[in-house]
């Protein structure tokens, strides 16, 4: 595991050094990943010119899943952004020269192009977050403050096995990219808006099948004092570090067996 | 102990086929087929055969990119399928086809990197990078980024990258394919001079038969995924029953000529081609030719390695 780490940062150290090379280009592209992203909660301001209310939220409280998704989301695509180029790795042979160096496939795929300007994302997520703590009202306690931060690491981890999940399924289907991106750009979104204007099953899908609900929903509603709509039990609101752990675990597994089938069948 | 054994290995692909709307048929292919051979340290090896003939197949597995379906592989003692990245600090692999390069780094921020990954002591990196960039002509490249390089340039740089870490055997995929004739030698004489100065073994897959002519005493040829020969290259022309060929231009338009030693295949005005066994001087036949024909030019060509696997295989499976 050491050594794994350290060979991830030795590749992106190697990526951030290329990048600084270009001192304005990369406070461009930085500004740009900013701008794009934030293009989102511009949506949300402008839906919130017309209307008070969403699925009854208020405005900081959806900038306050805005934000939590937003910089969990970032996190992961920052250190894990580059999995879904696997794929085509597989299609065009280049995993094999990946297969020769003393350093797992994985930390080479993931750490491959490490591109430093997704701060900008999640930047702008950390703005927007601190917006709501602001002008929210929250009675705080310690169990809320624990929760507020493990939120961004846990919805981090959960993000970050669906890139590696999803990185594992192109062993098998190479043109599964896009499959993968509905879940971690697309999920990502979903979690932008409050659960209560969605319909209950779809609720219920990613609170239990890919179970993103755990990025922000549910710890969120403990955190906001709200109502949850498929009515879960409170204790659901401390399980993310255990969704996350056994998310990576499951993601490790999946990676394994996609690995193993390359190996054994070539491309 | 023999530095590369492979004992019967195989491997087996499922290949599946669509052969109606939904329906798909699943055929297997034997790659490589019950190959068995051993590689003494130090030794510089051909291994050659036509495409689809297992030669990469053989290597990734060599490597541990691949698991074998069957046999027994051995590299350094180790095996490669279980323990591939132990392995990879002690071997070099060059893909011909592809780099192992970071497409859009300078070729130096590859190599630092290298230098990082395979933990590899400073004063031995220098120096391994020195002596490559010296021998392979790299110091004005290597600023550049890998993608601006041309194909020979980009290969060059693939070899040192794959020597740095002082790897004790050196699989070469195509290491000549698509290069001009002067990046061709200079990566002749490079690995000729590792080879015998550092005793690093070497094993390279080819289509140029040169490559092998100049570079190794022994040669493997393989096909359909079996081993058909393991010797010496000239021991291949005799296996293989190959012929050279003598083209001779003439003074004028003459009759066949008619020579024990050699047979004619055609005749075009004055211009006619002999076939004659590769195995044997073409000194002998020029003297003879040159006593009884009026001659204007002679050039021989080498018989085809495709060819001389063909005709090898036409007569085992006969």
């Amino acid at each position: 595991m050491a050594d794994a780490l350290r060979a991830y940062g030795l590749i992106v150290a190697m990526w951030v050094r290329s990048t600084m090379a270009y001192r304005a280009s990369f406070a461009l592209t930085t500004i740009g990943n900013f701008a794009a992203t934030a293009f989102d909660f511009v949506t949300i301001l402008l839906m919130f010119s017309h209307v008070d209310a969403l699925g009854g939220y208020s405005l900081p409280e959806v900038a306050f899943l805005y934000g939590t998704t937003s910089t969990a989301f970032g996190l992961a695509d920052l250190l894990m952004g580059s999995m879904d180029r696997l794929g085509r790795r597989v299609r065009d042979g280049t995993l094999d020269t990946l297969l020769v160096r003393p350093v797992p496939v994985l930390v080479q795929v993931a750490a491959d192009r490490f591109a430093l300007r997704r701060l900008g994302r999640i930047t702008q997520g950390l703005l927007v977050l601190t917006y709501a703590l602001v002008t929210l009202d929250i009675e705080w306690t310690v169990t809320k403050a624990a929760m507020l931060a493990l939120m961004p690491l846990c919805g981090a981890a959960i993000f970050a096995s669906v890139f590696v999940a999803g990185a594992a399924f192109q062993f098998f289907a190479q043109d599964a990219a896009e499959v993968q991106s509905s879940f971690t750009y697309g999920g990502n979104t979903l979690l932008q808006y409050p659960p209560s204007i969605f319909a209950k099953d779809l609720v219920r899908g990613v609170t239990f099948v890919v179970p993103l609900a755990f990025v922000n929903w549910v710890p969120s509603l403990y955190v906001l004092g709200r109502e949850d709509p498929i009515g879960l039990p409170d204790w659901f609101a401390l399980l993310p570090p255990v969704v996350a752990a056994g998310c990576l675990g499951l993601a490790a597994l999946a990676w394994r067996a996609g690995l193993r089938s390359y190996r054994s069948t070539g491309n | 102990m023999d530095f590369i054994e492979l004992d019967q290995v195989e491997k087996v692909f499922d290949v599946r086929r669509r052969t109606g709307r939904l329906r798909r048929e699943k055929h297997q292919v034997r790659a490589v087929d019950g190959i068995s051979f051993t590689v003494p340290r130090g030794e510089m090896v051909g291994y050659i055969g036509p495409n689809g003939a297992g030669k990469s197949t053989t290597i990734k597995m060599l490597t541990g990119i691949l698991t074998p379906s069957g046999g027994r592989l051995r590299v350094a003692g180790i095996d490669p399928s279980k323990e591939r990245t132990r392995l990879a600090q002690r071997i070099g692999v060059v893909f011909g086809q592809r780099t192992t390069l970071w497409w859009d780094l300078p070729l130096r921020d590859s190599y630092r990197l290298m230098h990082r990954m395979y933990r590899i002591p400073d004063p031995v990196f220098r120096q391994n990078l020195d002596r490559c960039v010296e021998l392979l002509d790299l110091a004005e490249l290597l600023e550049v980024p890998v993608r601006q390089l041309s194909l020979g340039q980009r290969m060059r740089g693939d070899i040192a990258a794959a020597l740095l870490h002082d790897p004790e055997v050196l699989y070469l995929d195509e290491p000549t394919i698509g290069l001009d004739v002067i990046s061709k030698a200079k990566v002749r004489r490079f690995l000729r001079e590792l080879n015998a100065e550092r005793g690093t073994t070497v094993l390279l897959t080819t289509h140029d038969l040169t490559d092998i002519e100049q570079l190794c005493k022994r040669v493997m040829v393989i096909d359909h995924g079996r081993l058909m020969y393991d010797g010496a290259l000239a021991g291949l022309h005799e296996v293989g029953e190959s012929e050279r060929t003598l083209v001779v231009d003439l003074e004028r338009e003459l009759p066949p000529i008619d020579l024990e030693s050699a047979r004619t295949l055609k005749v075009e005005g004055p211009r006619q081609w002999l076939a004659f066994p590769a195995s044997v001087s073409a000194a002998p036949l020029v003297a003879a030719l040159a006593e009884r024909y009026p001659l204007v030019d002679l050039s021989v060509r080498e018989p085809d390695i495709e060819a001389v696997i063909a005709k090898m295989y036409a007569e085992r499976s006969a």
